[in-house]
């Protein structure tokens, strides 16, 4: 048995660990490219939204590359992503594609299924072996997400532009290479000093911005055009709304066991919306209300096109920027999206973030030159 | 005396603007880009350099448009600045007080929201290209109108037919149904004026706040029947400013102004370039799995500038290279 899975941001980093330590043969697809969205686009319906593309895409390129296995998450709620699984099976078994499907849902009671899909992939190995596998993988992912926190915030002050991502990259590789936990904390102890020994600027005019939206354009840096890379390099700090441990947390554990730890999102979001809408649509609305009141300068959108949670985010959102004071722009990603289109936009944003912050300022000494 | 060259490079148009110390255009000039922006540029320079007063030399000069960068790396700009901010500070030089700039351009329109002096709120057309000055033109060829007149047609018209503007074909179609119906011309050219209104209004304008005073720039803000449309839509007067069509230019030459300030330097290599010989060439790298499309800008067979890689791995030579 040879697995694979789909990309999204570092996933593969614990996915291939926790599978390699159990004995099983691992296929990470290439890194998203080109040739992944043309078969994304030529083999999944138009009108389905980003995500299943490059996972489709990821899926063709790994079966060359010999994986018979593919691992895919599935969900429940409104969001069309609950489908993809069964969707992606019939595209691959059109195509003729040799790949054995399991996904991996949310039990809702149905714990034997988990069971015997988690048996399928992971062998023969005993539970110690499994819950030690999980842990290695568990703390690759904390570490790698507490390092990209610290990522953006060097890459907004790094003296020369490119350091940080290229820092960044190497990082990645360190920890994809640990093989015991020890190894892992030196390596995440390791990049944490390669981050430091970069040089900041002094002067500290950094702009902060928040993104939210739907979790795969967030979190995966070749669908999202690389944004955060693009704003950090015009210095901006950015902050996400989600990062991958979070969401194993949230999503894979709390709520399979049906315990909530999102009771402050709802709080939050009640003035504007009262209910689920699926995906991260509410969690797009609460969290510009957290950055707005944590004195953030502006809040980024990010929805691959169709997406319907965040498209009811994206006609709220006008408001909570109004009475919040704060400036939201939305982006729509799909194979259609132009990376110059976007710069232009993100220019512009970051210089009307810059003005108000100017004028922030002015209208605060005038303030205190008053008796 | 020290002058400011501003430089629009788009889809369309290539836009130069050259201003005096007191912010006041001296030369605007308006060339077609026809898919060749380097050639545009040089052919803007060497009109320039024939129409600059004597005594007058360039102290700062800003590029803007979607070949910005390549503009700027051509003659060397002290300011490079995205479409959006360009217009917006044209604007506002134009008249302080505005509070809503409506751009319609070449292939690409937008609309700006200012209060006090500030730009809130930005949107560029992102889906679709209908009501945009391409569009305008073919309809206009279509039915043997020059382009010139188109506006002042519509003006005569009695009864403006209803056309379906949402897409650039529909309309077209929709159009050749509704002369073949035997509407007047005129008629027909003001309801198409409208429609596209309606497209730029439901579209690039959704959800923003539209106050006077408002400014209309960009080519097509030379057709008095798209002017008429939009103050009927909105119901406020809607002002052309003088230098419409030049304003992301004139812009970039205010922008190049603040950036030189105080400074006896600028980065402009002078009206020579307009002669030298540019070399574009462009490959895949095969350093990792992205395959970025590098591109290659030479000027008399010097490395100026690469670009297109995520890494930063031919970027950065360059970067090096001005360092030293």
């Amino acid at each position: 048995m040879k697995i694979t899975f789909p990309h999204m941001g570092h996933l593969h980093v614990p996915l291939r660990s926790f599978f390699s330590r159990l004995g099983v043969e691992t296929v990470v697809p290439p890194p998203i490219s080109q040739e992944t969205m043309a078969f994304g686009t030529r083999y999944a319906p138009e009108f389905a939204c980003l995500p299943l593309k490059v996972n489709v895409g990821n899926f063709l390129q790994a079966a060359r590359l010999g994986a018979d296995t593919v691992i895919m998450a599935g969900g429940i709620g409104p969001c069309r992503f609950g489908y993809y699984a069964q969707v992606e099976q019939e595209i691959l078994r059109d195509l003729g594609v040799d790949l054995k499907m399991v996904v991996l849902e949310p039990p809702q009671g149905h714990w034997r299924e988990l069971w015997h899909n988690l048996r399928a992939i992971t062998g023969r190995a005993s539970l110690k072996e499994i819950w030690r596998a999980g842990r290695l993988a568990w703390r690759k992912l904390t570490a790698l997400d507490e390092l990209e926190r610290e990522l953006h915030r060097v890459r907004a002050r790094e003296v020369t532009p490119g350091d940080a991502s290229r820092a960044w990259r190497q990082i990645v590789d360190w920890l994809d290479q640990a093989e015991t936990l020890s190894e892992t904390e030196e390596a995440a102890h390791l990049g944490r000093a390669h981050l430091a020994a970069i040089p900041l600027r002094e002067d500290d005019d950094v702009l902060r911005v928040g993104i939210v939206g739907e979790i795969y354009t967030l979190l995966e840096p070749a669908v999202n055009l690389e944004v955060e890379r693009v704003l950090g390099e015009m210095g901006v700090e950015v902050e996400r709304s989600i990062y991958l441990s979070d969401w194993v947390k949230t999503n894979l554990v709390l709520h399979s066991l049906h315990l909530r730890n999102d009771r402050e999102e709802y709080r939050l979001a009640a003035p504007y919306l009262g209910h689920f809408v699926g995906g991260h649509g509410l969690e797009s609305i609460s969290f510009t209300i957290r950055y707005a009141r944590s004195g953030f300068d502006g809040v980024i959108q990010l929805a691959p096109l169709t997406c319907m949670p965040e498209i009811v985010a994206e006609s709220i959102l006008p408001k909570v920027s109004r009475d919040m004071g704060i400036p939201v722009i939305t982006f729509m990603l799909d194979e259609h999206a132009s990376e110059v289109g976007m710069r232009t936009r993100l220019e512009a944003f970051c210089d009307l973030l810059r003005e108000r912050r100017r004028q922030k300022k002015r209208s605060q000494r005038a303030k205190e030159l008053l008796p | 005396m020290r002058a400011y060259l501003g430089l629009d490079v788009g889809s369309v148009s290539t836009n130069l603007v050259l201003l005096n110390e007191n912010g006041e255009v001296v030369t605007g000039l308006y060339l077609r880009t026809q898919g060749n922006p380097i050639r545009a540029v040089q052919e803007g320079l060497a009109q320039m350099e024939k129409q600059i007063p004597a005594g007058m030399s360039i102290a700062g000069a800003g590029t803007t448009g979607s070949g910005r960068q390549l503009a700027a790396t051509m003659v060397g700009a002290d300011a490079v600045k995205n479409e959006i901010t360009a217009h917006a500070v044209a604007a506002l030089n134009e008249l302080p007080k505005v509070q809503t700039v409506l751009e319609i351009g070449g292939q690409d329109s937008k609309i700006i929201i200012l209060r006090q002096g500030v730009v809130v709120d930005f949107a560029m057309n992102t889906v679709c290209a209908a009501g945009t000055g391409s569009f305008l033109d073919r309809q206009a060829a279509r039915l043997g109108v020059p382009i010139e007149e188109f506006g002042s047609l519509a003006e005569r018209a009695q009864n403006p037919v209803r056309i379906a503007g949402r897409c650039a074909v529909f309309a077209e179609s929709d159009m050749i149904h509704k002369q073949q119906l035997g509407y007047p011309v005129e008629d027909i050219v003001a309801g198409l004026c409208e429609a596209l209104v309606r497209n730029y209004l439901n579209n690039v304008a959704k959800g923003k706040d539209i106050q006077a005073p408002i400014l209309f720039q960009g080519g097509v803000a030379a057709n008095v029947g798209m002017r008429r449309a939009f103050e009927k839509a909105l119901g406020f007067p809607v002002i052309v400013p003088r230098y419409h069509a030049v304003m992301g230019a004139l812009g970039a030459a205010l922008l190049a102004k603040r950036a030189v300030a105080g400074r006896h330097s600028t980065r402009f290599r002078g009206f020579d370039v307009s002669r030298w010989r540019f070399d574009v060439s462009s490959r895949s790298c095969g350093g990792c799995g992205n395959q970025c499309e590098v591109v290659e800008i030479l000027g008399e067979g010097k490395l100026l500038a690469r670009w297109g890689d995520r890494c930063g791995r031919w970027s950065s030579f360059v970067l090096e290279a001005a360092g030293k």
